[in-house]
């Protein structure tokens, strides 16, 4: 990118991205201050679909909360549901089945892998592709395709239950799962080559939109975003959970900083996520989906909790102080994407705007998940 | 040729129904390649979606035209007008074969690149009288866009102009009759004597990526960036103003192959060299429109900057080369 020379801060307009506009991929709002093509300053503003999910956590009890939890992110919504009852479980003591376990860790897999494609057609048609997509969701048909077979539901999955699953998975299932790893494999390789290769694409992304590791960790920037600036962190390896330590699997991690490493991250982990699903495949145990002994009210025992799970945007935390009542006294969520979104208005200062939408792209925005 | 008032008139009437119908079924073309890119029918009800066309156009008349509060009404009604005026009037020049064509004039080639400059100037008064900030942003880009790929493809035709020695469209077609060898893509043409030009493929690729820039087609659709600038210049723009700025899109696809048909690919000449005729010339035009849908929907789009670097670093230096080349050649042969 040929930079701003010399930016006027003298003569700028107030250019409103949003709350409705095509690159924000829901209603978030960006008032930038621009000098014709170069962003001056940008100022996100949120809350145009702020539901005070946390409110509610603290006026519903423990399993009416659960449902919530998958609206957040409409996209990943597996990951999110997962957190919620690994919170819960650690809080009331329950033990999770082994074979519920690896279930688990299947389904986030499939939906992680289903978030990034989404996220990967969308991202090329912010950058003006749009062929892409329609790529991308032939395949994210099959992921979702399965997981409605077995969930009952495509998108907002309520799948996961305080000790285990709501119900078992069958040979139908295991069978698409295995027949879909080869599938993906290929498409992701035809992505490389109809994308990744492509020298008007990789123009857009290469050295544009540095986030550097500093900012990450100014912001609580976690997930793909931290990866893309060379912060080897992903919960799933350095706080593990679930059965996740039973798997063999590498943490991608690119070091240029720029929307190219983040795009790159994402691809990586796709790889990874089906490595994880042929490996919970071929380990899956026989046995019950729910354990024996389960308090009919969960209670958890008065104290402060805290669960952090690796969504497909990075880094999610639930945190739950109990009372001791059927109803959390505090509950809150710590959503990645909301991290993830904060840096942007230092990051994207002196771009142009089409860089910077780039790169918003390759933030991978879920918006009801920054309001909550 | 004379031309009487009836001839212009029945011309006229000719050239905006045929710039009408390939507008509206290019449209319908673009979503039906479109949808076999993508792996999905497109438009596919009663027959390939035969009667799509009509139906977009009759939504779109009878839609109520908005002029948004504050907009300079004067310029907001022209500017559609404008996109599309000059787009059917440089069909008059296009000769489609030997003898159709409204009007052969001896400055052809000069009045479609005067016309086509109107262009830059219907999306500039669109963008500045709709009061949009999208708006402005676009047109401003696509006017820096379209005046810097104006140079490299002027100079382009210079060359043809200066191996042809003439600026009329018909007898640069014919000059290159009698099959593909004559063609002036090709390095060696035998037409008159021996004459080596091996500069020719390339100036080619710069025309046709200029026409593409010209019609700001994707890759260079920068003019409407959807998922920067909502829908560009034409934001606020509907019913059938927004019907115009398309249908002008259109056109300006049409005329920019059939420019590229006639300066590189022959005319309506054959490449054997048997039956030449105006369905060659259609299968021409059509192969080329059907590469500029092809290159829409599997390319990303450029940025600003990448784009004028491109015209200013690499194309008008290597056409201005390529100008120094052709005349040196024709001193020598």
């Amino acid at each position: 990118m040929s930079g701003p020379i010399h930016i006027r801060k003298d003569e700028t307009f107030t250019l409103n991205v949003g709350p409705q506009h095509p690159a924000t991929h829901g209603v978030l709002r960006v008032k930038m201050e621009m000098d014709g093509e170069y962003i001056v300053k940008a100022e996100t503003v949120l809350g145009y679909i702020h539901r005070m999910h946390e409110l509610m956590g603290e006026n519903r009890t423990y399993p009416q909360v659960l449902p919530n939890l998958s609206r957040l992110d409409y996209l990943g919504a597996m990951g999110y549901t997962h957190g919620h009852v690994l919170a819960v479980e650690r809080a009331a003591g329950i033990e999770v089945p082994e074979r519920a376990e690896y279930v688990r860790a299947i389904m986030v897999e499939l939906n992680r892998v289903a978030s990034h494609l989404f996220w990967f057609g969308a991202f090329v048609m912010d950058l003006g592709g749009f062929t892409p997509l329609m790529y991308a969701i032939e395949d994210r048909e099959y992921i979702l395709d399965m997981l409605e077979a077995v969930t009952g539901s495509r998108l907002t999955y309520c799948y996961f239950r305080f000790g285990g699953l709501y119900n078992d998975v069958d040979d139908d299932f295991v069978n698409a799962a295995r027949a879909f790893i080869p599938r993906m494999r290929k498409s992701l390789k035809k992505y490389d080559a109809l994308v990744t290769g492509n020298i008007i694409f990789r123009k857009r992304l290469e050295n544009i939109g540095p986030i550097s590791a500093e900012m990450c960790r100014k912001y609580g920037a976690t997930g793909p975003v931290a990866r893309g600036a060379g912060i080897d962190f992903d919960v799933r390896k350095n706080e593990p959970y679930s059965v996740y330590p039973e798997f063999d699997f590498d943490v991608p991690v690119y070091h240029e900083c720029d929307s190219l490493a983040r795009y790159k991250v994402r691809m990586d982990e796709m790889e990874q996520s089906l490595r994880i699903i042929e490996q919970g495949l071929d380990k899956l145990p026989e046995g019950p989906i729910m354990p024996k002994k389960k308090p009919k009210l969960i209670k958890p025992p008065k104290g402060d909790y805290y669960q952090a799970v690796e969504t497909a945007r990075g880094s999610f935390g639930i945190r739950i102080v109990s009372d001791g009542t059927k109803n959390a006294y505090r509950f809150k969520l710590r959503s990645p994407t909301y991290s993830n979104m904060s840096l942007f208005d230092e990051a994207c200062e002196g771009m142009m705007i089409m860089d910077a939408l780039a790169m918003m792209g390759s933030l991978d925005l879920v918006i009801p998940e920054i309001d909550r | 040729m004379d031309l009487t008032i009836f001839n212009a008139v029945i011309a006229v009437v000719i050239a905006i129904a045929f710039a009408a119908a390939n507008a509206a079924y290019l449209v319908l073309a673009e979503r039906r390649g479109a949808g076999r890119i993508q792996r999905r029918p497109g438009p596919n009800v009663n027959l390939f979606g035969i009667l799509q066309p009509p139906c977009d156009g009759i939504k779109l008349m009878t839609k109520q035209l908005m002029i948004p509060g504050g907009a300079d009404k004067a310029l907001f009604m022209v500017a559609p007008v404008l996109a599309m005026a000059p787009a059917i009037m440089s069909f008059v020049t296009i000769p489609f074969s030997d003898t159709i064509v409204a009007h052969s004039m001896n400055i052809g080639v000069l009045m479609i690149f005067a016309f086509a400059s109107f262009g830059g100037m219907a999306i500039l008064l669109a963008g500045w009288g709709s009061r949009n900030k999208y708006g402005v942003m676009a047109a401003v880009r696509a006017v820096s866009q379209n005046i810097s790929y104006e140079v490299p493809m002027l100079i382009t035709v210079i060359t043809v102009v200066m191996m042809t020695g003439s600026m009329d469209l018909r007898e640069i077609s014919l000059s290159q009759s009698g099959g593909i060898w004559n063609w002036n893509i090709f390095p060696i043409s035998m037409k008159d004597g021996f004459m080596l030009q091996p500069m020719m493929p390339i100036s080619f690729l710069i025309f046709f990526i200029c026409s593409l820039a010209e019609t700001n087609r994707a890759p260079f659709d920068l003019g409407e960036a959807e998922s920067e600038l909502v829908a560009g210049f034409h934001t606020e723009y509907g019913s059938m103003g927004f019907g115009l700025f398309f249908m002008g899109e259109y056109a300006n696809i049409v005329i920019g192959a059939s420019l590229i048909t006639i300066l590189f690919l022959g005319g309506w000449d054959c490449p054997l060299g048997l039956y030449p005729g105006v369905w060659w010339f259609l299968l021409k035009i059509y192969l080329l429109i059907f590469s500029f849908i092809w290159i829409r929907w599997t390319f990303p789009r450029t940025t600003i900057y990448g784009l004028l670097n491109l015209s200013w670093k690499i194309l008008i230096p290597i056409s201005l080369f390529n100008l120094l080349l052709t005349a040196g050649l024709l001193k020598v042969f």
